[in-house]
C-alpha cells in the first residue's frame, strides 16, 4: 500500500511540471519504473546533483553549477558585447546557436504594470555596475518582442544613455515563414528594417 | 450566455500553462474578462498584445461567470509603437488607467470609441500627447471627477483662465484668484484644447490631471496609487522634452 502511495506521490509531482499533465505524467512514471536501473536511477541520481549545486550566477543570473557560471568566467568572451535577456532561457536559446560570443545578463523579468514589477524588481542596476566594471561597449537587447519587454528595453536604453551602443534583435519574417501566414505588425516591421538584396 | 462585440485589449495575463486571461474594453459591456484556451500558443502571440483591436466571441453558462473568448485579430497596434518610446510608454498608460479605474461590466460606449481614436493617434507623434491628455480629462469626467473649464468659478468670465481649484477642479480666472492664487494649480492652454501640436508643458498640464486622479478619483475608489506606468509615461515626455 505504502509504495503505491509513494508512485502516486511521484506522479503529482510529476504532473506538476510545465507540459506535462496528470496523465502524461502517469506515463512517464511507469515508463521509469519499468526501466529502473537504466533510466530511474541515473535520473534520481542526477536530479540530486542538480538540487545539490544549481544555482544562480552571481554576476549575470545564468544558472549553473558554481557562483560564477562558465560564460563569465571564460576570458575570451570578455570581449566588450553584453547582451540583455529576460530569462534564463532566453539565455540558453541565445547559447544554442553558438553565435553571440559575449557576455549575458539576465533581467528576471519585464517591466509591468500589471504584476507591478518596477525597475528595482528586476537585474537594472546590477546591469548598470557591469556596464562600467566590465568595460562594455556595445549591449544587445535582446528581450521579447511584446510591449513589456519592449517596454523595458526602452527603459534600459534610457537608462544606459550614451554611455555605451546600443542594440537589439531585428524584427520580421521568421525562417521559414510564409507571408500570407504573418501577422499585419511582423510584415510592417519586416518592411521598414528591409535591406538590399 | 453569449454575446459578440468588438473590444480593445487592456491585459493578457497568464492562466496556467497554456492560457491567458484577457482584460478588454468594449462599447457595449464596459471592461470585461475571459479566458482564450491556448491564448499562450504561438498563434496568439502578436493578437494578443495590449492594444490590439479585437473580435470577440464570449461564452459562459451563467452571466456572473468568467467565461471564454474566442478571439480574431481586427488590427494590432503594438507593432505601430513598439520602436517608439513615448508611444509605447503611452500605450502602457492608457492600458495602466482603465484597468486601474474602470469597473468591470459597465456599458461605456463614449468611452470606448474616446480610447480607440486616441490608440489610432499612437503614430502621429506630434498629435497624440495632447490627445492622451484631454482623453484623460475626459476618463476623469466619466469617473464623477470632472474638472469644469468653461468660466471662472468665482467671477464668471470666460477669458484669463489661468487657475483650477484643486478642491473643486473648477476654472479660476486672474482677476478671480486673488489673495488664493498660491494655492491654486495652474492651468495650462493645452487642458482648455487650444494647442493640439505637442505643447511644452504638456508635462506639467499632466501633473495637474495626475493631481486630480491621486487625490480625488483614488482616494475614493481606495487605490493607493497611480498606475506605475503613467509615471513612466510621464518620465517619457519629461526626458524626451528637454
Amino acid at each position: 500500500m505504502s509504495s503505491i502511495t509513494v508512485i502516486d506521490a511521484l506522479i503529482d509531482q510529476m504532473a506538476k511540471l510545465p507540459g506535462l499533465g496528470p496523465r502524461s505524467a502517469r506515463r512517464a512514471v511507469l515508463h521509469l519504473v519499468r526501466k529502473r536501473s537504466l533510466q530511474l536511477i541515473p535520473l534520481a541520481n542526477k536530479m540530486q546533483q542538480v538540487a545539490a549545486s544549481a544555482r544562480e550566477c552571481l554576476n549575470c543570473g545564468n544558472i549553473g553549477t558554481s557562483d560564477i557560471c562558465g560564460i563569465c568566467e571564460n576570458e575570451s568572451r570578455a570581449n566588450g558585447e553584453m547582451c540583455v535577456v529576460e530569462d534564463v532561457a532566453d539565455l540558453w536559446a541565445m547559447e544554442r546557436t553558438a553565435v553571440f560570443k559575449g557576455r549575458y545578463h539576465v533581467l528576471g523579468g519585464t517591466l509591468s504594470a500589471l504584476d507591478a514589477i518596477g525597475p528595482s524588481d528586476l537585474g537594472i542596476p546590477k546591469l548598470m555596475d557591469r556596464i562600467t566594471t566590465e568595460n562594455i561597449s556595445e549591449v544587445i537587447l535582446a528581450l521579447n518582442v511584446t510591449v513589456d519587454g519592449q517596454t523595458t528595453a526602452h527603459y534600459i536604453s534610457e537608462e544606459v544613455g550614451k554611455r555605451v551602443k546600443i542594440t537589439s534583435l531585428a524584427r520580421g519574417v521568421p525562417i521559414g515563414g510564409e507571408l500570407d501566414y504573418l501577422d499585419d505588425g511582423t510584415i510592417s516591421a519586416a518592411l521598414k528594417a528591409r535591406k538590399s538584396f | 450566455m453569449e454575446w459578440r462585440d468588438q473590444g480593445i485589449l487592456l491585459s493578457a495575463r497568464q492562466h496556467g500553462e497554456a492560457s491567458v486571461i484577457l482584460d478588454v474594453l468594449t462599447p457595449s459591456l464596459g471592461r470585461h474578462s475571459g479566458v482564450v484556451r491556448g491564448g499562450k500558443s504561438r498563434k496568439f502571440a502578436a493578437a494578443l498584445q495590449p492594444g490590439a483591436q479585437l473580435d470577440l466571441m464570449w461564452k459562459a453558462r451563467l452571466q456572473e461567470h468568467l467565461g471564454t473568448f474566442q478571439v480574431d485579430l481586427i488590427r494590432s497596434r503594438s507593432a505601430m509603437v513598439m520602436s517608439d518610446r513615448r508611444a509605447l510608454s503611452g500605450l502602457g498608460a492608457v492600458t495602466g488607467m482603465l484597468l486601474a479605474f474602470l469597473p468591470e461590466r459597465e456599458t461605456n460606449a463614449p468611452l470606448f470609441y474616446a480610447t480607440e481614436q486616441l490608440l489610432d493617434l499612437l503614430e502621429h507623434a506630434e498629435v497624440w500627447p495632447a490627445a492622451y491628455l484631454r482623453w484623460e480629462l475626459g476618463l476623469l469626467e466619466i469617473l464623477g471627477f470632472g474638472l469644469d473649464l468653461s468660466a471662472c468659478a468665482v467671477t464668471g468670465q470666460t477669458d484669463d483662465l489661468i487657475f483650477i481649484s484643486p478642491k473643486t477642479g473648477r476654472a479660476v480666472s486672474r482677476s478671480g484668484a486673488g489673495k488664493w492664487a498660491d494655492r491654486l494649480l495652474p492651468l495650462f492652454p493645452v487642458m482648455l484644447g487650444q494647442d493640439n501640436k505637442y505643447p511644452a508643458d504638456l508635462p506639467q498640464a499632466l501633473e495637474v490631471s495626475g493631481y486630480f486622479f491621486k487625490n480625488h478619483a483614488c482616494q475614493s475608489l481606495g487605490i493607493n496609487h497611480l498606475p506605475p506606468a503613467r509615471s513612466r509615461f510621464l518620465d517619457t515626455l519629461t526626458k524626451t522634452n528637454q
